[in-house]
């Protein structure tokens, strides 16, 4: 079942994304890590859908945010980055996946991994958690290229000031800030080692990103002790999968 | 009835190519799996079909490798709308794999190491449909891609050709895998677009 969503807001986070806020009156409710299927549709009847992640906490607003980033040969990201404007109407499906969700009322540490534009559902979780209060404890490890493209950074850095249970650690893998305790460098053993929760407090992690990312990451987390029931990941490759 | 997208014109599919509605052409190999990959040595693999804890085949890396395969050349269609088309495989056809063996089983459900499900009637897998794929484009399959050794059963969305597979087991009932309970299609024709639940 198809759904109408009429865009409310636009906001860019970077050069490349923009984060779409979508009224749909009809909306079920969403869990924190869910994605939605977005259908366009050309004059002649042509259509193209993609899926994207669902970047707002689960609310009784019947409003959800997606964060779309530009892909340089997208068919459907250039659109919803540059053409869409207030007031048009998208066509929606979903929620859809019910695996890679956190839920308010799971008690464990909770560790989030994201990579690029892997960043959006995590996102979704985090906001998810401070809208419920919950008190599990949570990690952040957000792996970027450099500054300018951060995600959410003004709202990550307010989310996680003292007294609040998420911690963030950066991981830039070009260029890093001036006072970054890094040089650049990819996310390997010895960063997992010391900025992830121990294996041995049994936390959930949630790892999104371009698939090499994925693929490496969850290697650390599984080499470090984590259970594979206890690595949801979500990959997303050039042109498949969800962004 | 679609509303139109102001503007959008997209990229068209060419006409000559024909794919299940819905999806889109793609020449690289994206991976979608719901954690970590597997890491399976061939001297622990085995895989076995059984009926619970009645096995009735087993096979170790070394007398699977025996059994006579064949080259396969099929459409994939992935639930997340992109295909590949034309992609070459070399397996072994479950048809050589149930050879003499004797079920009342009208479903399977197949099981993959690091504790994936998914579930097919056993029809399905019979007559020239599926097969365990070893190799891809003439390379040992990859782990991302379900190495050492994964169903294929390109007639279904390719999240019911389980990756890493492990061995199947014989039902007399209908019980849902892993994506078939979290909200997928339980059957998964991509030529009747079954993605979902209540497609």
């Amino acid at each position: 079942m198809w759904r109408i969503g009429t865009v409310a807001a636009l906001r860019d986070e970077t050069a490349t994304a923009r984060t779409i806020t979508l009224e749909v009156p009809d909306w079920p409710g969403h869990l924190a890590g869910q994605h939605v299927d977005v259908r366009l549709t050309a004059e002649d009847g042509y259509s193209a859908v993609r899926s994207y992640s669902i970047a707002s906490a689960p609310n009784s607003a019947k409003r959800l945010e997606i964060t779309v980033e530009r892909l340089p040969n997208g068919e459907v990201s250039p659109y919803l980055t540059q053409q869409v404007a207030v007031g048009d109407r998208l066509e929606l499906r979903g929620p859809i996946g019910g695996w890679f969700v956190w839920r308010p009322e799971q008690p464990e540490p909770i560790q989030l991994i994201g990579g690029g534009s892997g960043i959006v559902p995590l996102m979704a979780m985090i906001r998810s958690h401070g809208s419920a209060k919950s008190a599990a404890p949570f990690r952040l490890l957000y792996s970027v290229r450099e500054p300018g493209v951060v995600f959410y950074y003004d709202e990550l850095r307010k989310r996680s000031e003292n007294g609040r249970s998420l911690t963030i650690t950066y991981a830039y893998t070009r260029a890093t800030p001036k006072d970054s305790p890094r040089p650049p460098s990819r996310i390997d053993a010895w960063l997992i080692a010391e900025a992830a929760w121990p294996s041995k407090l049994v936390p959930t992690c949630y790892v999104c990103g371009p698939t090499p990312f994925v693929e490496s990451v969850a290697g650390f987390l599984s080499a470090g002790g984590n259970g594979p029931d206890k690595i949801k990941t979500e990959r997303f490759g050039p042109t498949g999968g969800r962004k | 009835m679609a509303i139109t997208s102001r503007g959008f014109s997209g990229r068209r599919t060419p006409s000559d190519v024909t794919l299940p509605p819905g999806q889109y052409p793609t020449t690289d190999f994206p991976v979608l799996s719901a954690g970590p990959t597997p890491r399976v040595p061939l001297d622990q693999w085995e895989f076995t079909i059984n009926e619970g804890t009645d096995v009735l085949r087993r096979w170790d890396w070394k007398a699977f490798r025996k059994l006579p395969a064949e080259t396969i050349t099929v459409d994939i269609h992935c639930v997340t709308r992109w295909s590949k088309l034309g992609t070459h495989w070399e397996g072994v056809s479950l048809d050589t794999m149930f050879v003499d063996i004797k079920t009342d089983a009208s479903h399977t459900l197949v099981h993959s190491y690091g504790g994936y499900t998914t579930n097919l009637p056993l029809e399905d897998l019979m007559d020239k449909q599926a097969w365990i794929a070893f190799r891809f484009d003439d390379d040992d399959l990859a782990p991302e891609h379900g190495g050492p050794a994964r169903l294929l059963v390109p007639h279904l969305y390719l999240w019911k050709s389980a990756k890493w597979v492990m061995g199947i087991t014989l039902m007399d009932e209908d019980q849902p895998g892993f994506w078939e309970s979290l909200g997928y299609h339980n059957y998964g024709d991509p030529w009747r677009e079954q993605r979902y639940q209540g497609d």
